[in-house]
Formats: C-alpha cells, sequence, structure tokens
C-alpha cells in the first residue's frame, strides 16, 4: 500500500507544475459574427415596403407552382414550404363549385363550408396517415404539398367553366371528362413524385391509394359541377 | 427450449425458400399454431413465397409482442403499432376476407397478433364515396332520358353514407367484443379476440361490397339484387366462420342468436344502403309520370 502510494506520487507530483502563467491572457470575443449579419437581415425586411413582401410570397408560391406543373424530383417543394398557395387554390376552388346563382331548391351542391373541410380535413387525414405507416416526411410538408398538387384540378375547373358557357350538351360533356382525367392523373402523379421517396419501399402503394381516392373526390366534384340557367 | 430455437432459426432464415423446402421434411414437436397452419397451407398447395413473408414478419412481431404494444393509448407510437403493414399483407388480408376457404379463419391466418387500422379506415372510405358516386350516377343514368334533365349531384349522400357505415364498422364490432367477453367469463372457450381484431375483421369483410357497390350502377333490379346476394354470401359466411371458434362452446341457443344477429346485421346495411342511395325505378314507368307531370301542369298553366 504504501508502495502504491509513493508510485503515485510522482503521478500527481506533476499537478503542481500546471499553472496558469499570467502572460496568456484569458480575454477574447465570444460574440458569433454571424447573428449581427441576422439582425441586419430583419431589420431590412422589416423596413422594406409591403409591396416588396408581397411580391416574395407570391414569387415563392408562383414558383412552387411551376414545380407542380413540371414535377421533377426536386426538393424544393419540400425545403422551403408554405401554406399560403394551398390557401389561395382551396378558396379559389371552392368559390367556383359554388356556381353564383341563388338556388336555394336545388341545394344538393358541394357548399363553401363541404369543400374546404374535405380538402384540408382530406389532406390531414392523408398526412396523418402517411406519418403512421413510417413516412420521414414532416407534417406541413405533406400539407403543402397536397395543397399545391390541387392546381391541375383547379386549371380544369377554370377549363370546364368555360367549357359549360357553350351548353351541356353531351360534347362538352365529354371534353369535361377528358380534362378532368387528364387533371387527375397529373394532380397525383406530381403528388406521388414529391411524396413517395420519403415512404418505405413496401408501403408506397398503401400511402399513393389514398392520394388517388382525394384527388378522385375532387375531380368528381370539378366533373359533377353544372350552372342552372 | 426446441421452440425458441426453431423461432431463433426461423428469424434468421426469414427469406431463404432453401430453409423453407428442408423444413418440409422436418419432424418438429412443436405444436404452436404458426406452424401448423404453415404445414397446413403447404399441403394445400397454396405455398406462395410471398405469403410466407407476412407469416415470419407476424411470427417475428408476435415475439416482439409484449414490447410493440406497451405504449400507452395517447402516444403516436401506440397508432403506429396499429399501421404496421406492409402492401402485400393489405392485399393478402383483402383476398382473404372475398375468399372464404372452409379450413382458414380470418384471424388466425391473415390477422395473427398484428390487426391494423389501416384497412377498414380505408376500406370504410373507399365504401362511403363509392356509394355516393355511385347514388348519383344512377340517379343520372335513370334521369337521363327525360326533357327536363336537370341533374343536381347530391352532396348530403355523403354524409349520410359515411355517418351509417363508421358507425356500421365501430359500433357493431364494440358490442359483439363486450358481448363475447361477457360471455367468455361464464364460459372458457378456446379463442377470446381482442377488440381491435374484431374491429379489423368487420372492416375487411365491408370490402366485398366496393365492387357491389360500383355494378349496383346499373339499374337493372335483378342484377343489383344478385350481386347483393353473392356479397353477402361471401363476407357473411367469412365472418361467421371467424367467429366459429369463439362461440361453439357456448349454449346451442346462444350460438344461433349471436350467427343470427351478425348475418341479419350485415344484411340490413346491404339493403339498406341499397334502398337508400339508389332509386328502384326502371326507365320506362319514371318517364311515364314525368309525361303525366308535364300534360297535368300545362292544362293547369293554360
Amino acid at each position: 500500500m504504501a508502495e502504491v502510494e509513493e508510485s503515485s506520487k510522482p503521478l500527481f507530483a506533476g499537478l503542481s507544475d500546471i499553472s496558469i502563467s499570467e502572460d496568456i491572457p484569458v480575454e477574447g470575443d465570444i460574440s458569433v459574427p454571424v447573428s449581427s449579419q441576422n439582425a441586419d437581415n430583419d431589420l431590412s425586411t422589416l423596413d422594406e415596403p409591403v409591396k416588396d413582401t408581397i411580391l416574395r410570397d407570391l414569387r415563392a408560391v408562383g414558383q412552387k407552382f411551376v414545380h407542380v406543373m413540371y414535377p421533377k424530383k426536386s426538393s424544393a417543394l419540400l425545403r422551403d414550404w408554405d401554406l399560403w398557395g394551398p390557401l389561395l387554390l382551396c378558396v379559389t376552388l371552392a368559390l367556383m363549385l359554388q356556381g353564383g346563382s341563388a338556388d336555394s331548391e336545388e341545394d344538393g351542391r358541394p357548399q363553401f363550408a363541404e369543400v374546404f373541410v374535405i380538402i384540408w380535413f382530406g389532406s390531414v387525414i392523408i398526412t396523418l396517415n402517411s406519418k403512421l405507416l413510417g413516412g420521414t416526411i414532416s407534417f406541413f410538408q405533406s400539407l403543402c404539398v397536397l395543397g399545391y398538387c390541387i392546381l391541375p384540378l383547379t386549371v380544369a375547373m377554370i377549363v370546364c367553366r368555360i367549357v359549360l358557357l357553350g351548353g351541356t350538351g353531351g360534347v362538352s360533356f365529354a371534353v369535361r371528362l377528358v380534362v378532368v382525367t387528364a387533371s387527375f392523373g397529373w394532380s397525383t402523379f406530381a403528388s406521388t413524385a414529391f411524396l413517395a421517396d420519403s415512404q418505405p419501399a413496401n408501403r408506397k402503394a398503401l400511402v399513393v391509394y389514398p392520394v388517388f381516392l382525394f384527388y378522385f373526390v375532387i375531380g368528381w366534384m370539378i366533373l359533377t359541377f353544372s350552372t342552372s340557367q | 427450449m426446441a421452440n425458441t430455437d426453431f423461432h431463433l432459426q426461423f428469424q434468421e432464415f426469414e427469406d431463404d425458400q432453401g430453409f423453407i423446402e428442408s423444413n418440409q421434411g422436418a419432424t418438429t414437436v412443436t405444436i404452436d399454431d404458426p406452424v401448423k397452419s404453415r404445414k397446413q397451407r403447404k399441403a394445400t398447395g397454396t405455398a406462395l413465397e410471398e405469403e410466407t413473408d407476412p407469416l415470419d414478419s407476424n411470427d417475428k412481431t408476435e415475439l416482439l409482442s409484449g414490447e410493440r404494444k406497451s405504449a400507452p393509448f395517447w402516444t403516436f407510437e401506440f397508432y403506429q403499432t396499429l399501421f404496421d403493414v406492409d402492401s402485400h399483407q393489405v392485399k393478402n388480408r383483402i383476398i382473404g376476407s372475398i375468399l372464404p376457404w372452409p379450413g382458414k379463419n380470418f384471424v388466425e391466418v391473415y390477422l395473427r397478433s398484428n390487426p391494423d387500422l389501416y384497412g377498414p379506415f380505408w376500406i370504410c372510405a373507399t365504401l362511403v364515396f363509392a356509394i355516393a358516386i355511385s347514388g348519383n350516377i344512377s340517379d343520372f343514368l335513370v334521369n337521363y332520358g327525360q326533357p327536363k334533365l336537370k341533374y343536381v349531384p347530391d352532396f348530403r349522400k355523403v354524409t349520410m353514407a359515411a355517418t351509417a357505415i363508421y358507425s356500421y364498422a365501430w359500433l357493431v364490432p364494440l358490442a359483439l367484443w363486450g358481448f363475447l367477453t361477457w360471455r367468455n367469463r361464464k364460459i372458457t372457450s378456446l379463442v377470446s379476440y381482442s377488440f381491435m381484431q374484431i374491429v379489423c375483421v368487420y372492416g375487411y369483410s365491408l370490402s366485398i361490397y366496393i365492387p357491389a357497390v360500383i355494378l349496383w350502377i346499373i339499374p337493372n333490379e335483378g342484377l343489383r339484387w344478385f350481386s347483393i346476394v353473392v356479397a353477402l354470401c361471401l363476407s357473411g359466411s367469412v365472418l361467421v366462420m371467424t367467429f366459429w371458434p369463439a362461440i361453439r362452446d357456448d349454449k346451442p341457443r346462444v350460438i344461433i342468436a349471436i350467427i343470427a344477429t351478425i348475418v341479419i346485421l350485415h344484411v340490413l346495411l346491404a339493403v339498406g344502403c341499397k334502398t337508400c342511395f339508389f332509386s328502384t325505378y326502371e326507365m320506362i314507368p319514371l318517364s311515364e309520370v314525368h309525361n303525366k307531370t308535364l300534360k297535368a301542369t300545362s292544362t293547369l298553366s293554360s
């Protein structure tokens, strides 16, 4: 025991030599240089005119529209998600499905609230479904993708209304059917191009099917829309 | 001991066809259900490789089932365990609910200890929209030849159909599970099903109605009743065969009462959907009625 203590003494003996010499300065600058730039940025966006702010957001929304119309496997839609675009599209679609005329007797067509609820509630349920199945996409990213991919169906709605101005015969129905089917296929393809990568390989079909059902129901609502004359 | 060795071996050779073939000649003494039913399936010659895969993964999950379902029900992980299925498993379960096979109990063969909520939820959702859309299409086709064609889609059908189908898919299993648990206290039978398993069976048994509902678009009464009868026979027999092991040790009157209730509720759902959402008029009588009303209104206005 004493031998151990004696052998341990040289080990600890060196500790007494360690001391902070007084000529090493212990001061310095520990501020993070980046934060000052962030503070400058915040100040600059607060000072800019409102037109610039709105235009910046609109440009971001428009850029995502372009990504939806030409769906490549880019992650731009997922990275900077926003919900302005889906809100804009949802409100436009719900307003256009109203018909405009006040026909209180045949109130069978979907109300504004029903369309709104179907689109948002449906998106939330599909997002929950993909997360429960083990998807790696975040909640709002998925909502963003599903909302933006309604764009082809909204375009189809505009086209259908224009076609309906020309009459409600069999030809117009055939044209509307083709347009709605094409846009429904486009929406499903665009959204699966963004969403399918985040799922494990053996569950892709389980995630794609609810998206298919969702856009099918929206396409059905567009196809059966008819103005009263 | 032999069991665990066997299961350990089983885990390692999950995707190996060679192991399965070599196991056919093995004379293991294990009398577990998974081995027995797998050997039965081999005997009947329906041994597809994809069928053994869910079996293997289900065996693995059976081993871990103690850890798996221990998450409390207010956490997200608990619900994730209820969605632990693959695409081919869902496909097999749907096929198993459509084609009743006399030896196969749906819960034993397909569900094991892995009931899922994906199938019941999305099958019910599909059925709701299929009923609403087919109802609208059939109304449209019936009114097609009318001069005053003013077709407006009836959106209320969606909410009515959703209420009816989802309450059937949740309340009937709840009642059945409660009743079976109560009977289990008096008569200890071999098999007792958990609530999720009963919900799963009922959800998948509704899948046969989707093609039947799409067939109802054609406004032919004979075809509609024929498709209802076929769908009822198939899904009803799956349900009866599933619940037979749970109730066969009971008194005969109770057995008959339970089976009758299951079948009658199933019939009521199908017939109720048909009568509520699909008009039963043929095309010719309706046009005559319309012409008469047109004449009446024209005489009144003149």
